[in-house]
């Protein structure tokens, strides 16, 4: 009842939202709920740290603007179109890298993704240093012009929330299960019959189809694609959302990327201070809030800590 | 003695790390719906030999042998599937998923559900109540919504094994069951293992001598990576060279 509730308020708040905020900057933090959610998938759910996540992010920025730019497809076939090209990237990032766990995969994840930020820089379509600029907004269904900000804000209101039925629907399901038992005790795993890597190559195709949605949402929104998007900088700062909001909790990396997207545009009118009120900010939840935002208010809840 | 009168074979299994044999030649042969037992003094190679026969390691040479047929080139999830299950020496559950949970998992593996990504648990529901009699035949009734991180160590290891029989395993290799144990704990799992060894054959890794006094059949002693001796209880613990080899012979 309270969660049916909970959820009413937060649709009245999403749809008014735009009448109060900047939607630019709400589409920003809805991108990056989203690629959250997908590193969640992976980190929370599966064990499997992804050094390199903004390579799915990054490239479907690119890919998305590219597709927006040179063809005539409507904008909701550009976004899918980047989620299906990422998960494949995802899932030959998954056969390379999934026979290793832990560190190995950190790695190699991360070696992958500067490959890729490489290609990117050198490639002829991605205007270099530049970035892909001036990216139109196509219409949707090929018919509504939503190139308003106000209008775009509710395509990419409505794609997050189906991006987060899916990652709801995949860590409730029996593959998620079986997901949630390799994170825990992956030998044993094994030992009962099953091939860990294929359930992780499928984890990692999933998470990177999510986090390619992301990308395309937000190369849409502010309507450039760069390398920073690329960059170690953004797979960082998703690890660090994840652990802030409240790592293996449902929710809690959704928070935490709303936190610092919301904290980092509040910030930006204290130029160089910022960093250091970012540090202070950090340390506080580091200090109190040991499991990260969500995951300590949980904990204090009594509700036993469920994934 | 035909050869499928044995479920599970060792021939000629060798194990070394670099120079080091830390398994050499040895020949086991586990019959057919016996409780049999592997012991040997610290650093005999029983581990190893272990993780060789449950596929978790591979043999440099020899060969292992499942109802007659070769294994030896089979991955461990292969072999599970073939009805040749594992434990672990420390306790191996899933920490963060209920006891219903960690059974369910292993119900899956022969319910053809566990990539379903786009199925909602409702996919799996018909399998509660096969894991609820699980839970039940270890003595977890009532724990089905208890974290397996919860548990006291003796119930965990109950979870485990309840985990095993999900996959009704032909042979359970258990790996030093008691160790670590509370002596309260002890005997409930040894009449565990007993009352789920019925129609199945289990080999034991274990340090308890009572333990497997009182549950195996046929004892095969380890030292230095070979077999000193095979044969029963009673006839093992009077063998003077096992006695050597437990209390340190003046050779030594």
């Amino acid at each position: 009842m309270n969660r049916a509730l909970m959820l009413v308020l937060l649709a009245v708040l999403a749809i008014a939202a735009p009448f109060y905020v900047y939607p630019i900057l709400l589409m920003t933090v809805l991108s990056y709920v989203v690629f959250a959610s997908s590193f969640n998938l992976l980190l929370g759910y599966a064990g499997l740290l992804c050094f390199g996540h903004a390579m799915f992010f990054g490239t479907a920025a690119y890919f998305a603007g590219w597709l927006l730019k040179n063809t005539a497809l409507s904008i909701e076939l550009c976004f899918l179109l980047s989620a299906l090209s990422m998960a494949a990237l995802g899932w030959v990032v998954g056969l390379i890298a999934a026979r290793r766990g832990g560190i190995q995969f950190a790695m190699i994840t991360l070696a992958i993704s500067q490959f890729i930020y490489f290609l990117l820089l050198r490639a002829p379509f991605t205007g270099g240093e530049d970035g892909l600029q001036r990216i139109p907004r196509s219409a949707l269904f090929g018919m509504f012009d939503v190139s308003s900000n106000l209008a775009l804000y509710y395509v990419i209101l409505a794609f997050s929330v189906l991006a987060i039925l899916v990652f709801y629907r995949v860590v409730h399901s029996p593959f998620g299960e079986v997901l949630k038992a390799i994170r825990d005790n992956e030998a044993r795993v094994e030992s009962l019959g099953f091939i860990p890597e294929r359930f992780k190559v499928l984890a990692l195709t999933l998470s990177a189809g999510l986090a390619g949605l992301a990308g395309a949402m937000k190369a849409a929104a502010y309507q450039i694609a760069t390398l920073h998007d690329v960059s170690f900088h953004i797979s960082g700062t998703i690890i660090f959302m994840t652990l802030l909001g409240g790592l293996g909790t449902l929710t809690g990396p959704m928070v935490g990327a709303a936190m610092i997207v919301l904290l980092n545009d509040y910030l930006a009118q204290y130029g160089e201070w910022a960093l250091i009120i970012q540090g202070a900010v950090f340390l506080v939840v580091i200090l109190f809030f040991r499991k990260g935002v969500v995951g300590e208010i949980e904990a204090r809840l009594k509700k036993p800590g469920r994934v | 003695m035909t050869q499928s009168d044995y479920a599970l074979e060792a021939r000629n299994l060798s194990k070394s790390f670099g120079g080091f044999h830390a398994v050499k030649t040895v020949n086991l042969k586990v019959r057919r719906g016996s409780i049999h037992a592997l012991i040997g003094p610290n650093g005999a190679g029983k581990t190893t030999c272990f993780n060789l026969l449950t596929k978790t390691l591979t043999p440099t040479e020899g060969q292992v042998l499942l109802d007659g047929q070769d294994i030896t080139g089979l991955r461990s999830a292969q072999v599970a599937r073939m009805g040749l299950v594992r434990s672990f020496q420390i306790s191996a559950t899933f920490p963060h998923l209920t006891c219903l949970e960690n059974v369910r998992v292993a119900l899956q593996s022969n319910h053809g559900t566990a990539f379903k990504f786009w199925r909602s648990l409702r996919a799996v529901e018909g399998l509660n109540a096969r894991a609820r009699a699980l839970l039940e035949q270890v003595g977890l009734a009532g724990r089905e919504d208890t974290l397996a991180t919860e548990l006291s160590y003796g119930k965990k290891r109950a979870l485990e094994i309840a985990t095993t029989l999900a996959l009704d395993p032909k042979v359970m290799l258990l790996d030093e069951p008691t160790a670590g144990m509370g002596h309260e704990d002890v005997e409930p799992i040894t009449d565990l293992i007993r009352q789920v060894s019925a129609g199945r054959t289990i080999l034991i890794v274990e340090h308890n001598l009572s333990v497997v006094s009182s549950l195996c059949e046929r004892i095969t002693v380890l030292q230095h990576g070979e077999v000193l001796t095979e044969g029963t209880y009673d006839a093992v613990s009077n063998d003077p060279e096992v006695i050597t080899a437990y209390m340190g012979g003046v050779d030594d």
